[in-house]
């Protein structure tokens, strides 16, 4: 019953066996131990389990395992290049955009693209882009503070 | 040997959390992210119905399936007692009993009757849906009205009622007062029930070592040495025996201020299977089966004269229990209780809390914890008399601030400082002038917008709390002080070892930066270890805004206690008395010969060699400070906010938000204005969108993320954060707590801009656009 994906993740072949039904974000927690990607509902609304697939920000959460077969997959762990952090992990530090840490790989991951998207994005555009990634802690002040200044100094 | 010490990052530096790089890259360790060697997932069977008899429990079905180790039920598992209370506000209230996993009864949708304990976890919740269990429903009370009603079925029928607890408190003058008022007025104020939603679910991995006896929990939680002493409680074995690990925890806000039957069956489970056993919660399970918080109706009257002065408060709440009683369930509204005059000197005061049970989940501390509710009751109160009087709505609050601290309220609280005239003139100085505000506003009609503002003015009891007093006054089991280590090591680095449990609030940078201004050692140089009980004296977690004016203080005591007893080696090593050493920057040197001096890391080094120790001195620099604090403490502040409703809609957005608050000395600005942001949006999510709604056959409506709405990013303005600085003289930090401020002030504070928009005296919450319509059309709006 089971079938054999491979997929790159963060620059590296990797092959598992899974359920046709498992998750992308099991795959990835559970078979591949990256577990700096979260789960935090089970209707696709927090956004915590947020990597990418080949260019884009997805839910892990909503995406098959088997769907990420032949792909190229994104996480939290892939972003910081030989030890520096990527520009927008820094703004979260710089900007206290964190608190207990969970949504924060997921915002991160849904926060680049959106630089990525809207070279320039307003507060307001900050906040619609966001909008599928939910954070009970931070109130998402300094949430916005770190995309906006993340989208000054974009690499 | 370090030399140079900056003093770069002490009290009062917005230094950077020194804990977020491994949030940022995905290294943190939440329990989910555990793996042990041969560990087995936990799904639970949870009840369907509100209120029945359980006629069988049909497992064979589960046990057939592949991967499936064990089907237990509450026959299987032996427990030595039930889910913990720890709060008897009158030492008289009966505690119902509330086996972990449910024996022959269920008493609300969600209790856990029987586990499936499997190879992963999608056998395990496969099996758990394999599980039949027969019920004869028994007839359901749902809501207070219902529960207080004649004749209404009971939900535990080993008490006489549905009530569970009353607590009343009667001036002498109260009638009098009401007598010789200009104006009563009166209302009735709901806090709806709410769903806490941390981003992270509980999750509890459990490993019972069959061959030491041993048990090592590792839990989502806020309070691991309550769990563990729970832990040896309940599962009856030695708390020696027992260790409890709170992980990085992803938010918490009073749903994992508890001790669960997840946690106990998960432990029993894994004596039982002799394996490690794994238990994470789903987001609907979590709607369904963590406890809820708020669910209180105030019927509120105060007595007033014409020009304002407050003589009298009647304030009548009914608490809604839930089915049973957690950690702290009546706790919450004795909070209320206690806080029920507010920010104001009300002389006389007659106020009861009842408090019921229900066929729903139990009820228990949700940031803020019953000072919210104690809060929106009186501001919105105070903003209703205004209206009566013709008054403004600053000026009615502004005639009855207490004038003098410490001020005893009508309640016997003692507010330890505050200045609530302060907060509030600068929230004015913020805030447009009335004649601009009234221009904004006639442009704003010609938009379709109808424009309004608001305001609170709010205080609050935290830093929980002298032990007489959680014992005599509260009714408290465990009391409430706060424990720290603070150890120097041979090479210089000092390690502070905390008994608060932060999951967010940043206390590894704030406790570095307090041990960086007493002793001199680089914040960079200090660590903090917190959350393992196996490492830390006894310590009680992270709640009710106390973990810096009672774990902060701690660490200050222990890092001072450290400092005294350097000074000692340090006089030894530079052949001086201790009197005649200055201490500052982290070097000791002797009074008018500055050359003589040496540095703390120095010190360290010496203490642990330990040669030439002066008289009575013991080797090593590493104390510990078990803190009681003497009062607790009131931060205050104001808060306004400005609305514009949709005229044709009746959508709100909120398009300014100021906060002015009080919290004492500060620490670490940056996480100060952090802990308001979230806690204004968490306060905002209940005063327009969250409710958990429960239907007439008692399922929970509100069962995921779908239908319970917590604010996301676009839902929520930008918050202006400012503060004036009354020290607390309760503490030597001169520090208050801050963690709930938020939640307890924007409630109110966006419920009256909303009325002030459409020109209502009062709305019930959430304000979705539905009611704020239905206002709108019933007129009175401009
Ligand atoms: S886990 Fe919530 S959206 Fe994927
Ligand atoms: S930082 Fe805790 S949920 Fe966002």
């Amino acid at each position: 019953m089971k079938s054999a994906v491979t997929m790159t993740v963060n620059g590296a072949p990797r092959t598992a066996e899974v359920e046709p039904r498992t998750l992308l974000v099991h795959l990835l927690r559970e078979h591949l131990n990256l577990t700096g990607t979260h789960v935090g509902c089970d209707t696709s609304n927090c956004g915590a389990c947020t990597v990418w697939l080949d260019d884009e920000a997805v839910k892990a959460c909503t995406v098959l395992a088997v769907q990420a077969h032949g792909h190229e997959v994104t996480t939290i762990e892939g972003i910081a290049a030989n030890g520096d952090l990527h520009p927008m992990q820094r703004a979260f530090h710089e900007h206290h955009g964190l608190q207990c840490g969970y949504c924060t790989p997921g915002m991160i991951m849904t926060a680049i693209k959106l630089v990525e998207a809207v070279p320039a994005p307003s507060d307001e555009e900050i906040r619609r882009g966001l909008e599928g990634n939910l954070c009970r802690c931070t109130g998402y002040e300094n949430i916005v503070a770190a995309v906006r200044a993340a989208s000054e100094v974009r690499v | 040997m370090a030399a140079t010490v900056e003093q770069g990052k002490g009290i009062g530096v917005a230094a950077l959390r020194k804990e977020d790089r491994k949030f940022l890259t995905g290294r943190g360790r939440y329990v989910d992210d555990l793996k042990l060697p041969g560990m087995l997932h936990m799904a639970i069977v949870r009840s369907q119905f509100p209120h029945a008899a359980i006629t069988g429990i049909e497992t064979s079905a589960a046990m057939a399936m592949p991967g499936v180790t064990a089907v237990l039920t509450g026959d299987d598992l032996e427990f030595a007692a039930g889910v913990p209370c720890a709060s008897n506000p009158t030492g008289q209230m009966v505690h119902p009993t509330r086996p972990p996993l449910a024996k022959g009864r269920v008493r609300h949708v969600g209790e856990p009757i029987a586990v499936v304990i499997a190879a992963d976890r999608y056998t395990a919740r496969d099996a758990a849906d394999a599980v039949e269990v027969g019920y004869a429903e028994l007839p359901a009370v749902l809501g207070v009205e219902a529960a207080l009603a004649d004749g209404a079925p009971r939900v535990h029928e080993e008490l006489d009622s549905n009530v569970g607890l009353v607590l009343a408190h009667r001036t002498d003058g109260v009638d009098e007062a009401f007598a010789r008022a200009d104006v009563v007025c009166e209302a009735t104020i709901r806090n709806q029930r709410l769903i806490h939603v941390p981003i992270e679910t509980r999750g509890v991995v459990a490993d019972w070592n069959p061959a030491s006896d041993e048990l090592v929990v590792t839990s989502s939680t806020q309070v691991p040495h309550f769990l563990r002493t729970f832990l040896a409680i309940v599962c009856g074995v030695s708390e020696a025996k027992v260790r409890a690990i709170a992980p990085d925890v992803g938010g918490g806000f009073g749903a994992k201020l508890n001790a669960y039957a997840e946690e106990f069956i998960a432990a029993a489970a894994s004596r039982k299977v002799g394996a490690p056993v794994k238990w994470i919660e789903e987001r609907s399970e979590a709607m369904l089966a963590t406890c809820h918080g708020r669910a209180q109706i105030a019927h509120m009257s105060l007595a007033a004269t014409k020009d304002g002065k407050v003589l009298g408060m009647r304030a009548h709440y009914v608490q809604d229990y839930g089915s049973y009683l957690q950690m702290l369930t009546p706790l919450i509204s004795q909070l209320t209780f206690l806080m029920s005059p507010g920010a104001y000197a009300i002389p006389e005061v007659d106020v009861k809390v009842t408090n019921v049970y229900t066929n729903t989940v139990p009820t228990d501390a949700l940031r803020g914890a019953g000072r919210p509710e104690a809060t929106h009751a009186i501001e919105r109160s105070m903003d209703m008399l205004a209206g009566e009087l013709g008054m403004s709505r600053t000026e009615i609050r502004r005639r009855n601030f207490p004038s003098e601290f410490p001020f005893t309220s009508a309640i016997g609280l003692q507010y330890d400082s505050g200045d609530y005239g302060k907060t509030l003139d600068r929230l004015l100085e913020l805030s447009d002038d009335r004649e601009t505000f009234a221009r904004r506003r006639e442009e704003a009609a010609a938009r379709g917008k109808l424009l309004g503002r608001g305001l609170s003015t709010w205080v609050e009891v935290c830093g929980f709390v002298p032990s007489d007093v959680a014992r005599n006054a509260l009714g408290l089991t465990p009391g409430g002080w706060e424990s720290s280590t603070v150890r120097m090591h041979p090479t210089g680095k000092a390690t502070v070892i905390t008994g608060t449990s932060p999951h967010g609030q940043g206390h590894a940078t704030s406790w570095s930066q307090i041990v960086e201004t007493e002793l001199g050692v680089p914040f960079d140089d200090v660590e903090v270890i917190h959350g393992d009980t196996a490492f830390a004296p006894y310590g009680l977690g992270t709640y009710g805004s106390r973990s810096l004016a009672v774990g902060g203080t701690a660490v200050h005591l222990a890092a001072t206690k450290v400092r005294d007893k350097a000074r000692l080696v340090a006089a030894q090593m530079l052949e001086a008395s201790p009197d005649d050493l200055d201490f500052s920057g982290g070097v000791f040197a002797v009074k008018g010969s500055p050359d003589k001096r040496t540095t703390i890391q120095e010190v360290a080094f010496r203490a642990w060699q330990a040669f030439g120790m002066p008289e009575g001195v013991t080797p090593g620099l590493d104390e510990t400070v078990f803190f009681d604090p003497p009062n607790c403490v009131f931060p205050f502040g104001a808060h306004g906010c400005e609305v514009e409703v949709d005229r044709d809609t009746g959508k709100v957005e909120i398009t300014s938000y100021i906060a002015v608050d009080d919290c004492g000395n500060v620490v670490n600005p940056m996480i100060v204005d952090g802990q308001v942001h979230g806690g204004v949006v968490h306060g905002i999510g209940q005063a327009l969108y969250e409710e958990a709604e429960y239907d007439s056959g008692g399922q929970l409506v509100t069962g995921t993320l779908v239908d319970y709405l917590i604010p996301s990013a676009a839902d929520v303005p930008h918050i202006e954060t400012h503060r004036t600085v009354t020290p607390s003289p309760t503490n030597p930090l001169g520090v208050k707590g801050i963690g709930e401020a938020g939640t307890i002030a924007s409630t109110p504070a966006v419920v009256s801009a909303v009325c002030d928009a459409v020109g209502a005296r009062d709305l019930d919450m959430p304000l979705q656009p539905m009611k704020v319509w239905d206002a709108i059309q019933k007129g009175g709006a401009r």
